[in-house]
């Protein structure tokens, strides 16, 4: 086995051929793409989870019926649309070649039965239902949807670009309860999944769907001609990520979509690679605290938390001292959306350590120790824990660190109940800007209480006004209300924003083409050899 | 034999029960929610619930425990709760990457591991012996992701003579097969051949002062046929002893070489299941290793038959 390179070469060449035989070169001529994606595939539902990879696979099979251009426009894209003079009816019209991968056209039927399970389990869908009065099909290519009042909410929602996209699929898996996970891999996008290559966990295989129409337009976002130019994709899970580097030297992957800024490196400046940062899939941090148990019941206690904290120490941690992939940023919805602002940025964005003594000082702060739960099992979270706790300290809080996996991270912070009891008091996490961009559908400035998103914020007035944002059908009025929002979230801490980082995309030089959305998407992109 | 072999096969029964009820209650009170797991970080609490109803988690421990040792003895490991896929159907796709992983480590670990010992033995407190066992101190104490690291960097990334990582079946070439084992299994079996290596030097010098061996030296016997034929022979009992140890930790320790090598068996499977909470696979799996465990242990209980005549069962 140990021969010199360029004989190992010759023999290799001679066994692949000895062994595979004529038909592999016919199998040589495909094109695929082998990628590392951001986290294993396992379930195959993708409207009963956030779970980014789900979001990715819907892209990859089923087809939207909106969607948003590079500059973040509406756009058709399985239908046009008018809206009644009224404002209150949108009619949605099918394009010509729509067809399920079994061959079936699509119909309007299904894309009803696909809305409304969507609008059981998307944020922004919900707030859409409770806005309409009535959808239906009229013909085969033809729905209405009827709302109470004017608004704008149909094709916001329409096009929601993640989080829980609204994909289109057969009605008679569209009527499936959303308590119960699809098993149908059936979509109209512009790939078919292999199901007979898929092992969860391990490998998903997607081949070019050569019955998919694409639009005439040119390719812009998640929006315009999806224009498949390979003849396969290939996701492998790979858990290491110094594995999946190694191989991408090697050349047996060509695409990883989060590669660990601290492998970077390895890669940079070598023309071979390149290193493809899409602004709109970056992240933000957030801290979260847990308003049903003291002491950030008070709201003194967290002000104190919001000027002990400061954004540049845990983007140095996550991402590497001297870096620009990553930004800071006070604004609650982030700073490349319509809805940045710098609203107390000197206070998010440096940390106040004196400050901070001083609220806890006034709020009679008796040195009882907080507990934060630190996830130690993903590279993006583990080192936000220690930073969050020494600035914590350095603000006067008495801090116990409690590690933990992602998984007992999710279960524990479910729990209302007091810290003794298998409470908490602190968890941070990271949510993708498409998301936090979204001021209807994004959890951290949710705050209604008991139904808002873990530590239960409870500030009336906020609710109040993403229900006027749902409503507002100019973007005018919606930018005054998001940033009203960002204030009210900040006055009353609903989560503390703590910067902003690029997710960065290794990319094979052969590798060209690749949209500019807000997932990685696979048309469009052309390999060469 | 026959009657020893199916009273050990019996005893397994109990121990295998108590193993999958310990295994059931442990995961059932350990943090985590396979629910939260897929449904994601943004789901609401109605849609959690819905989902655990789905899965029947909502159902009172005990009925959810009869449920699946009923289904069990009906040969069903149930069905995963994040892919949907029977547990049966993935503990197979994940069975042959880890059993020729296992399988290769086990052999170069006594091919190499035996003469060396022996070897060592032979040349007790020479240059050649300290370099013996100064080589499995060192087997010991580098982790073997860092040698698999280093053997991925010298004979994929630089040399070029083998991939970086990945599995393929025997069913699509010996070539393709072999080459993507070759560099785990190195990786794979350094601690095991310290280990084996050790045991064998010491048992050997052991037996090596015994009256036969000088009875075989005073026939005027070579001395390798000495080592060879008699003394390695009447060592082999505790050999053989930390060989089947040896194979019962590589099956629960692949995680680590699976991973680093991206071979998708079952040290990843549970990895994964445990991180996702998905508990059917991970009962499933751990009942399959604690089968494996009794199997192993009974092999290496007739194989001291074998090679010593005075144990008979």
């Amino acid at each position: 086995m140990f021969l010199p390179k360029s004989a190992s070469g010759l023999l290799k060449g001679a066994l692949a051929v000895a062994f595979l035989g004529a038909g592999s070169l016919t199998a040589q001529a495909e094109t695929t793409i082998n990628a590392v994606m951001n986290a294993p595939l396992r379930a195959l539902d993708p409207a009963i989870s956030t779970a980014y990879i789900l979001r990715n696979y819907g892209y990859m099979i089923y087809d939207t019926l909106l969607a948003r251009d590079e500059a973040g426009k509406v756009q058709p894209q399985m239908a046009s649309w008018t809206v009644s003079d009224d404002g209150k009816t949108y009619t949605f019209t099918l394009r010509d070649g729509l067809k399920w991968h079994d061959g079936t056209p699509v119909t309007a039927a299904d894309c009803v039965a696909s809305i409304a399970r969507w609008d059981q389990v998307d944020k922004t869908g919900q707030v859409m239902a409770s806005l309409m009065e009535t959808m239906q099909a009229v013909d085969e290519k033809t729905f209405t949807l009827t709302f109470k009042e004017p608004t704008g909410i149909a094709l916001l929602a329409l096009s929601k670009p993640s989080g829980i996209p609204p994909f289109m699929m057969q009605k008679k898996v569209a009527e499936t309860p959303v308590s119960t996970p699809i098993t149908s891999t059936i979509g109209s996008g512009p790939f078919k999944f292999d199901a007979s290559a898929y092992q969860p966990g391990v490998k998903a295989v997607f081949l070019k769907n050569e019955d998919y129409v694409p639009r005439s337009e040119p390719s812009s976002g998640m929006a315009g001609g999806k224009v498949v130019k390979v003849d396969k994709v290939v996701w492998t899970t790979m858990p290491d990520p110094m594995t999946a580097m190694n191989a991408m030297m090697s050349g047996e992957i060509d695409f990883i979509e989060q590669a660990p800024h601290d492998l970077l490196p390895l890669v940079e400046g070598n023309p071979d690679f390149k290193l493809q940062t899409f602004a709109k899939q970056g992240s933000q941090n957030l801290v979260r605290l847990n308003w049903t148990q003291p002491p950030f019941d008070n709201l003194k206690y967290r002000e104190a938390a919001l000027e002990a904290l400061g954004q540049q120490s845990m983007l140095s941690a996550q991402v590497g001292n001297g870096k620009d992939a990553s930004t800071t940023c006070a604004a609650v919805f982030g700073c490349s959306g319509p809805y940045a602002t710098d609203y107390k940025a000197d206070d998010i964005i440096k940390p106040h350590p004196e400050k901070s003594k001083e609220l806890l000082k006034e709020a009679g702060y008796d040195g009882s120790p907080i507990m934060l739960m630190q996830a130690t099992d993903l590279a993006s979270l583990a080192p936000q824990g220690p930073v969050i706790a020494q600035q914590l300290r350095d603000g006067g809080f008495k801090v116990d660190v409690v590690a933990m996996d992602w998984a007992s991270v999710v279960a524990r912070r479910s729990s209302k109940a007091p810290v003794a009891e298998g409470g908490w008091n602190i968890f941070s996490t990271t949510n993708v800007l498409p998301d936090v961009g979204d001021p209807v559908g994004f959890i951290g400035t949710a705050a209604g209480g008991d139904s808002a998103w873990f530590g239960w914020p409870n500030v009336p007035k906020i609710e109040e006004l993403r229900a006027a944002f749902a409503r507002a059908s100019d973007t005018e009025t919606q930018v005054k209300i998001a940033k009203e929002i960002d204030q009210l979230a900040i006055d009353n801490v609903v989560m503390i924003p703590m910067g902003e980082f690029a997710n960065i995309n290794v990319v094979s030089s052969k590798l060209s083409g690749m949209p500019e959305a807000e997932a990685p998407v696979f048309w469009n992109v052309t390999k060469s050899e | 034999m026959l009657s020893f072999i199916i009273k050990r096969i019996l005893s397994a029964i109990p121990v295998l029960f108590m193993v999958a009820i310990l295994v059931f209650l442990v995961l059932r009170l350990a943090p985590g929610d396979p629910a939260v797991m897929i449904a994601g970080p943004n789901a609401t609490p109605d849609q959690l619930q819905q989902l655990r109803e789905s899965m029947g988690l909502t159902r009172p421990l005990l009925e959810q425990l009869i449920i699946w040792l009923t289904n069990m003895a009906h040969g069903d490991m149930g069905t995963s709760l994040i892919s949907g896929k029977p547990a049966t159907e993935l503990i197979m796709d994940r069975f042959g990457p880890t059993l020729a992983l296992s399988l290769s480590t086990v052999v170069l670990a006594i091919v190499v591991a035996i003469p060396l010992g022996v070897v060592a033995a032979w040349q007790r407190g020479k240059v050649l012996d300290r370099l013996v066992m100064g080589l499995s101190v060192l087997g010991f104490s580098v982790p073997v992701f860092i040698i698999g690291y280093v053997l991925i960097l010298v004979f994929a990334r630089i040399l070029g003579w083998f991939p970086v990582q990945g599995y393929q079946p025997l069913s699509n070439g010996f070539v393709p097969f072999a080459q993507r084992l070759v560099l785990p299994s190195v990786a794979l079996s350094f601690p095991y051949i310290a280990l084996i290596a050790r045991i064998v030097r010491t048992n050997v010098i052991e037996v090596m002062n015994e009256d036969y061996i000088r009875t075989a030296r005073a026939k005027g016997l070579k001395e390798s046929a000495v080592l060879m034929g008699h003394a390695l022979g009447n060592a082999a009992v505790p050999i053989i002893t930390i060989i089947g140890v040896s194979i019962a930790m590589l099956i629960g320790g692949v995680v680590v070489t699976e991973s680093v090598f991206n071979i998708p068996g079952l040290g990843r499977l549970v990895l994964e299941s445990v991180l996702a909470r998905d508990y059917t696979v991970i009962q499933a799996v751990i009942l399959l290793f604690s089968a494996i465990y009794v199997v192993i242990n009974l092999v290496v209980d007739l194989l001291y038959g074998v090679f010593d005549p005075r144990i008979r069962y």
